[in-house]
């Protein structure tokens, strides 16, 4: 019985990596197992080499670890390099013909003769993948049709069908060999689906209603570009590749001011070239949702790796200063649930809106429950439609709440203007130091209103003496590190942050003032919530763990340093 | 009935006295009146520069917004609402300086929406430095010596990149440029009006151009062949041509949407079930 076990998949770029890696999520979350794959690749189209890990487990699972019991070895450098990482028990399956040398007993070693079954089935070399696929399904004891089910669905119909005779053969030859060493059956439970952050997000948009979509890509956020562009008529929504992202973000400037919901994407570097207009839709009082990737920086950085490096940047990106939402989904349920909160944030208090999260978020793939989109509110605050009933309307009205009530072009009986340059309540150009004040002191008065809301700005895990504080991604290797932690008898407590802006300072404050033992996790160098920590709430984290070599926590590295700490 | 007074806003007119700016403004306001448009339908862009401050001088709806962007802005809000009648304003500094990026895009996407370029060939609100066409040799601030560069031929570069409404006009000519403006309403498709205008406190062109332009239907210009276009926006000299140099009918991007084909995308429901498309997750 195989309660949790990994697996890895290695190869050049062009072998269908990442595709073998999926469809083994697929094919194991369909046994009823709960699964997470991560990716690891470097920007390259040929080549070089990419990895797939591979988490299945009967329990529900937060990350990766970095533990290997099969490995998928498309070529010679992957046998190598993962040979001596294989837990007990493990195999390494790979093509008998790579020529390798290796020191590990035979019973590890599960070779395939790739060649026969290919020509056998006239298929071509890229399917290698589906022979190996088949034969972990023997090994494990899985049900073949299940991963052929899968197949025939990721496929064009003329080459599933090739992959699903390779696969076969795969399965028969290593049933034969070999023999299973497992017997996993499968378990029926809730309904899941397979999904990444970036994917979780479009779903969350087009349950929300955003109607228009304006991108260029950039990793790890194009995916997200992908998805919507691919569910457009399904999701009943526009979508634009735009030439550049300071289109991008003014599009959705142009769409959201015409009164659609509107949406863009991007990493770093495309935010950097966005920022003016973000001050455009805070200054117009124009409300857009951007979705930041982080990838580590600065400049072109490390474009295919993970990062937390751009929470100081987003919270003061734009010239001048203006009230904006920043929220940090940690996993992919958040991904979805924040997503359709934060379109209506930004509806209600017509502000810009930013998603944080980064490519280990953004591009791995977890398995959860259904979406669930019947109960779902789509409130679009103070907006007036269809006709104006009053004297003469004014975009951008003084009221005690700060929010003007707002029409859009083609609504009756109203004229609506709107102003980068600074302006009275009409939308007209104006200097007059009296009406400036009254201009910016309104849009701030919406951050009292923000603070206010009934939203889950941050989240609370375990009991213990110890105070493990995160935001963002980091938040699936934390949850694994305090259960590991917990089972040795150590108990912490995770504080999560998952809105930045605006901060829920009095709440965090009292929070942290419990705790004498306080460590701050982040795929930084610098420690950013920390420092935000400390300006908004006077508390100084002494205790940083902090990783900025563009991969995600490892589970142990913050078990490691927990109990170091805590000695 | 729409009336030129209903156009006028409260906003005090910052603009020189004699800028080529005042007689934009009116022949928009004209061709606006001509044509009966309804007001509450309409939606003005314009860019940075003193082009800009055009927003407030109309009583439509409009967006002020950020130098160069003008193009996007438009192309979402369009893309939002086609019902919308959608024209951007934008200076030679905003179009083709900062902004250029955009205007191929705008071109080859056909968003039918129509585009004036105050064209004085110099900025005027940073206070008189060179832009894309200004002349070679021009001395301005930034440019004490005489401008270095070649200008840019801005008919050419939207003909090239498929605009399907290519035409010039002058401010010194306001009935003309009433009327082109007003053919670029009716256009379906991107409409792009490169409109000669002298900046009178940086740049006074207004005796070189009167002495200059010609009307293209004055000599019996057939504006529906796009390489001869292309050829005749190089004649520029003694004699400078104003008119429509090209006009097509081609698909226009709302129309390669099928999403669009019923209603305008700000009609479309809200909620949106992702039942279906959760299927394939499974």
């Amino acid at each position: 019985m195989l309660k949790e076990f990994y697996v890895i998949v290695g190869g050049p770029a062009g072998l269908g990596v990442m595709r073998t890696g999926y469809i083994l999520a697929k094919t194991f979350m369909r046994h009823g197992y709960w699964v997470f794959g991560t990716n690891d690749y470097p920007s390259i189209i040929r080549g070089g080499h990419n990895s797939y890990l591979l988490r299945i487990s009967r329990e529900r699972i937060w990350s990766h670890r970095n533990l290997i019991d099969f490995v998928l070895a498309l070529d010679k450098y992957s046998v190598l390099k993962y040979a001596d990482k294989i837990r007990k028990n493990g195999r390494i399956i790979f093509d008998e013909k790579l020529d390798v040398d290796l020191k590990l007993e035979k019973k590890f070693l599960i070779k395939i003769p790739v060649s026969t079954i290919l020509e056998k089935n006239r298929a071509e070399k890229i399917m290698t993948n589906s022979i190996l696929m088949g034969s972990i399904m023997a090994l494990t004891g899985a049900d073949i049709d299940i991963l052929l089910k899968v197949i025939k669905e990721n496929f064009r119909k003329d080459i599933a069908e090739k992959n699903i005779l390779v696969a076969k053969d795969g399965y028969n030859f290593t049933l034969n060999k070999y023999g299973k060493l497992y017997s996993i059956e499968k378990k029926s439970g809730s309904r899941k689906i397979l999904v990444t952050g970036n994917e979780a997000i479009g779903l969350g948009a087009i349950a929300s209603g955003m109607k228009f979509f304006s991108a260029y890509p950039m990793t790890p956020a194009s995916p997200i570009l992908h998805f919507l562009a691919r569910h457009q008529y399904d999701g009943d929504i526009v979508v634009i590749q735009a030439e550049n992202e300071l289109a991008a973000i003014n599009m959705i400037i142009g769409a959201a001011f015409a009164g659609v919901r509107a949406m863009t994407a991007t990493s770093g570097g495309g935010f950097s070239l966005m920022t003016e207009a973000l001050g455009l839709a805070a200054m117009t009082e124009t409300p857009i949702v951007i979705v930041l990737a982080q990838r580590p920086g600065p400049s072109t950085g490390l474009p295919t790796y993970t990062s937390q490096g751009d929470l100081r940047f987003v919270l003061h990106a734009s010239q001048g200063e203006f009230p904006r939402i920043v929220v940090a989904p940690g996993d992919i349920n958040e991904c979805f649930e924040k997503t359709v909160e934060i379109f209506n944030l930004t509806d209600k208090y017509q502000v810009p809106g930013i998603i944080l999260i980064d490519k280990y978020l953004a591009e791995s793939h977890m398995s959860v429950d259904m979406f669930k989109d019947e109960d779902i509110v789509i409130d679009r605050g103070e907006y007036i439609s269809g006709e104006y009933f009053g004297e003469s309307y004014s975009r951008h009205i003084f009221t005690e709440t700060g929010i003007s009530p707002r029409a859009i072009p083609s609504t009756k009986n109203a004229i609506v203007k709107t102003n980068s340059s600074e302006h009275d309540e009409y939308g007209y150009t104006s200097i007059n130091p009296k009406i400036i004040c009254k201009m910016i002191d309104k849009r701030f008065r919406k951050i009292r209103y923000m603070e206010r809301e009934n939203i889950v700005k941050y989240k609370i895990y375990g009991d213990g003496n110890i105070l493990l504080i995160g935001w963002g991604s980091t938040k699936g290797p934390i949850l694994e590190a305090q259960k590991i932690l917990g089972e040795e008898g150590i108990d912490t407590t995770f504080l999560q942050i998952i809105y930045l802006s605006p901060f829920p300072s009095k709440e965090i404050h009292d929070m942290l003032t419990k705790y004498d033992v306080k460590i701050d996790i982040e795929n930084n160098f610098t420690g950013q919530l920390a420092g935000l920590i400390m300006e908004k709430t006077g508390v100084k984290i002494d205790k940083l763990l902090l990783k900025y070599d563009g991969r995600p926590f490892n589970p142990m590295e913050i078990v490691e340093y927990v109990k170091e700490v805590s000695g | 009935m729409v009336t030129f007074k209903d156009l006028s806003t409260p906003a005090k007119n910052t603009w020189c006295p004699g800028c080529g700016n005042f007689s934009i403004l009116n022949a928009f306001k004209r061709a606006i009146v001509k044509l009966n448009l309804n007001p509450e339908k309409i939606l003005i862009i314009s860019g940075i520069g003193c082009h800009g401050k055009i927003t407030d001088y109309i009583n439509v709806n409009s967006i002020h917004v950020i130098h160069g962007r003008v193009l996007p802005v438009a192309t979402g809000a369009k893309l939002a609402n086609h019902e919308l009648i959608v024209i951007g304003f934008a200076g030679d500094g905003d179009a083709y300086s900062i902004g250029l990026g955009h205007l191929p895009h705008a071109a080859r996407r056909n968003i039918d929406i129509l585009y004036i370029v105050h064209d004085n060939m110099v900025f005027g609100l940073t206070t008189g430095q060179a832009t894309p066409t200004s002349p070679l040799g021009l001395k301005t601030r930034s440019t004490p010596f005489g401008v270095i560069e070649n200008p840019l031929n801005p008919l050419a570069l939207v003909i090239a990149c498929g605009a399907t409404f290519v035409a010039r006009g002058y401010s010194g000519d306001i009935n003309h440029l009433t009327w082109l403006i007003m053919e670029g309403l009716k256009h379906r498709g991107f409409a792009f009006i490169d409109v000669l205008q002298p900046c009178v406190t940086f740049y006074n062109t207004y005796q070189y151009f009167s002495k200059r332009v010609y009307r293209l239907e004055d000599v019996g210009w057939n504006p529906t062949n796009r390489l001869k276009a292309y050829k005749k926006t190089f004649e520029w000299g003694d004699k400078i041509p104003i008119g429509i140099f090209y006009k097509g009918r081609e698909e226009t991007l709302v129309e390669r949407l099928p999403q669009l084909k019923e209603k305008p995308l700000i009609k479309h429901g809200l909620k949106t079930n992702i039942s279906k498309i959760l299927e394939k997750y499974l």
